[in-house]
């Protein structure tokens, strides 16, 4: 008898299903009409706030960015103090890595208006800007962050992104500047030294975040990184590409430049001050160096994003850490710049060494040399994030 | 292929049903055993596809707050040419140099393995795939520190003046074609070791007995022999090492970054989608084009 089908041989059925698959393709593109604008505003998307009835909060932070007890590692006494202080139990994550990888997380469900199940998250200033923006997050009720009234370290007040102080509570701030490893190099002053000092090369490696590598380039020519022109920075751009086709500048990095610096496999880079102090403890000859030209300040900042159903105990837990006691605890082991006004002579009575370092509390002269990068909108953010990746090579 | 064209077979012996009845049933059966893997392919490989075709479309000059609009821009493609064309051909390039490498270190691996080893044979086949059980990037790390400036491998090759007093190996392109060559490297050995393994020693003892010399019962011989595990080992070493960008991230510089490097960078630095779409679309069709090409060149049916 005739067989009831042809056989189906493997390549029919795969160039049937390509074909197939093509057609489907071509269709579906003809139905899909792009995506839909991500922008929300405060009328359209509105948040409730359950807290009067649920005493919990969900709070997202970045890995080692908050004080653990040296005995019991799953401890933390600044967060459990809060909980036994106000009953409101905390769900702590550590799970932002990366500035652009959390946004990719979540970008789909804040751009819909739904939640993300967290009421505090923390990121950095440039990513802060984006989301507050993008109407992505809810505005706090100052009265109830009389901590932060009080305490908030002048310099971080009134940043260009949230110039009324109504969305972004700094958590830890930093410095972006120059660092270098004695064993390997003489000591270095300035940004133009790193880019062109002969015995460097190839040896050198820059921050793969634009604002803190444009923003020390830009005022190593005497420009500032919160008010430029298209034309300075691209003069700024110049500079660093012929740093990188000379070869001078090794690779673009996040934190990983830290193991390498410690290494010797790099003898100089653009680091951030917290990572050198840690390198600092292990090595004395590693130092962070400010330049003349000035400095990049940058701070992670908790932010209530919308359809967080807990505002009110996310504010609690805001002001808790700018109680100046609570802030020296969380300084003390971090070693980040601490936002807190007080928690310097709080830090005294715990380890007075590190009271008395400026790179975790920085003298009014260091502040002065600090800049933080214009906010950008979302047009000049592409372009000159689209130039910077293009001289870093991605 | 012979599974399901050996199915309406069975309807040849006796049927107490209606033989129309049967007929129809086997005819729906291969596809309804079909359907979960099509019903998998289709969400989770056609429906991003179609996603990914309509982003590479978009108007290029949309953005996350008013939203991407579809405008068949077909311009995309060729901006993104323009812009990153080194990084597509330092991808096939790697790619390539480090396939070389992998086929002159693997072939004799596999062929040791398949054919010599005896009963030493599962503790080298466990040797080639221990590795996997740590996760790609603690392997790459884990190069770094062998590559490192002041590690024993660059003391050792500027001793032997291999390299000069200042050469180094990370942050080059030879250390960013080792950490595919090595990344990658099981992908080939393992299916051609399937295929060496089943070679019957009956058909190399033949050929000697025919006089033809070692050298050549290899290549008229074992070659061809194994040619279904050769070509299915370059494809999978092939495809991932040209996408990849893990190695050229951690192991080289941006004067060595591939288009994984660009396309990761479009898609969550530069939030660029339609540029992004294109150039993983480009990727895509190059390297069906380069595979296509190849296997009608080695014309196998049994691979493909």
């Amino acid at each position: 008898m005739r067989s009831a089908f042809r056989p189906v041989t493997r390549r029919g059925l795969l160039t049937g299903t390509l074909g197939s698959a093509a057609l489907l393709a071509a269709g579906g593109a003809l139905a899909g009409c792009g995506t839909p604008a991500a922008q929300q505003t405060e009328e359209g998307c509105v948040s409730e706030d359950l807290s009067g009835s649920e005493k919990t909060l969900a709070f997202s932070n970045w890995p080692q960015y908050m004080d653990v007890d040296s005995d019991d590692e799953s401890k933390r006494p600044s967060l459990d103090e809060f909980v036994s202080r106000t009953g409101i139990q905390v769900t702590y994550t550590e799970d932002i890595n990366d500035n652009n990888e959390f946004f990719g997380k979540v970008q789909n469900q804040l751009a819909a208006c739904q939640s993300t199940g967290r009421d505090i998250i923390v990121l950095t200033d440039w990513m802060a800007a984006r989301m507050i923006r993008l109407g992505w997050i809810q505005k706090l009720d100052r009265s109830k962050l009389p901590n932060v009234e009080a305490n908030l370290l002048p310099s971080l007040r009134n940043r260009p992104f949230d110039t009324e102080n109504q969305y972004a509570v700094p958590w830890q701030s930093g410095l972006a500047g120059l660092a270098y490893n004695g064993r390997v190099t003489g000591e270095i002053r300035t940004v133009d030294e790193l880019l062109t000092r002969p015995d460097l090369k190839g040896k050198v490696t820059a921050l793969s975040e634009m604002r803190d590598t444009m923003g020390l380039l830009l005022m190593s020519n005497g420009h500032n990184p919160a008010d430029f022109t298209a034309a300075q920075f691209d003069d700024a751009l110049n500079k660093l590409k012929r740093a990188v086709d000379s070869g001078q500048i090794r690779r673009f990095t996040g934190n990983d430049y830290a193991p390498d610096l410690a290494k010797g496999d790099i003898a100089a880079c653009v680091g951030w001050s917290g990572d050198i102090i840690q390198l600092g403890f292990e090595d004395e000859r590693i130092k962070f160096v400010v330049p003349d030209s000035g400095v990049m300040l940058w701070s992670d900042n908790m932010l209530v994003p919308n359809q967080a159903s807990h505002k009110a105990n996310a504010e609690e837990l805001i002001n808790h850490y700018y109680d100046p006691a609570v802030a020296a605890q969380l300084a003390a082991y971090v070693n980040y710049i601490c936002p807190v006004q007080g928690a310097q002579a709080e830090l005294e009575k715990i380890d007075p060494e590190l009271a008395a370092n400026p790179l975790i509390f920085p003298d009014e002269a260091m502040l002065a040399k600090s800049r933080v990068f214009m906010a950008l909108d979302e047009q000049q953010e592409r372009e000159y994030e689209g130039k910077f990746q293009q001289v870093i090579g991605a | 292929m012979s599974a399901l064209a050996h199915l309406p077979t069975g309807s040849r012996q006796p049927a107490s049903p209606p033989k129309a009845a049967r007929s129809e049933r086997y005819r729906l059966l291969p596809y309804l055993l079909l359907l979960p893997g099509a019903a998998w392919l289709f969400l989770f490989f056609v429906v991003p596809l179609v996603q990914l075709a309509a982003a590479s479309l978009y108007d290029p000059t949309g953005s996350l707050s008013t939203g991407y609009v579809l405008t068949w821009a077909f311009g995309n493609y060729p901006a993104a040419v323009q812009a990153y064309w080194p990084q597509f051909a330092r991808s096939f390039a790697y790619a390539g140099i480090a396939l070389l490498l992998a086929l002159l270190m693997g072939y004799p691996l596999a062929y040791a393995i398949a054919q010599r080893a005896g009963r030493w044979k599962n503790l080298l086949l466990v040797c080639v795939i221990a590795p996997m059980f740590t996760s790609f990037l603690v392997r790459t790390l884990a190069w770094k520190t062998i590559l490192s400036d002041n590690g024993w491998l660059v003391g050792l090759l500027r001793d032997v003046h291999l390299l000069g007093p200042d050469g180094r190996l990370l942050a080059t392109p030879i250390a960013v074609v080792l950490g595919l060559t090595y990344n990658f490297l099981p992908f080939l050995v393992l299916p051609l070791y399937a295929s060496l393994e089943r070679l019957d020693h009956r058909l190399l003892e033949a050929s000697s007995d025919l006089y033809a010399s070692p050298l050549k019962t290899f290549r008229r011989v074992t070659l061809p022999l194994s040619m279904p595990g050769l070509i299915a080992g370059t494809l999978l070493f092939f495809i991932p090492a040209t996408g990849d960008y893990i190695n050229a991230e951690l192991l080289g510089t941006p004067n060595e970054y591939m288009i994984g490097n660009v396309i990761d960078s479009a898609f969550l630095v530069r939030l660029d989608y339609p540029q992004g779409a294109a150039l993983s679309f480009l990727l895509m069709s190059a390297i069906l084009a380069v595979v296509f090409g190849y296997l009608r060149r080695a014309g196998t049916r049994e691979v493909l």
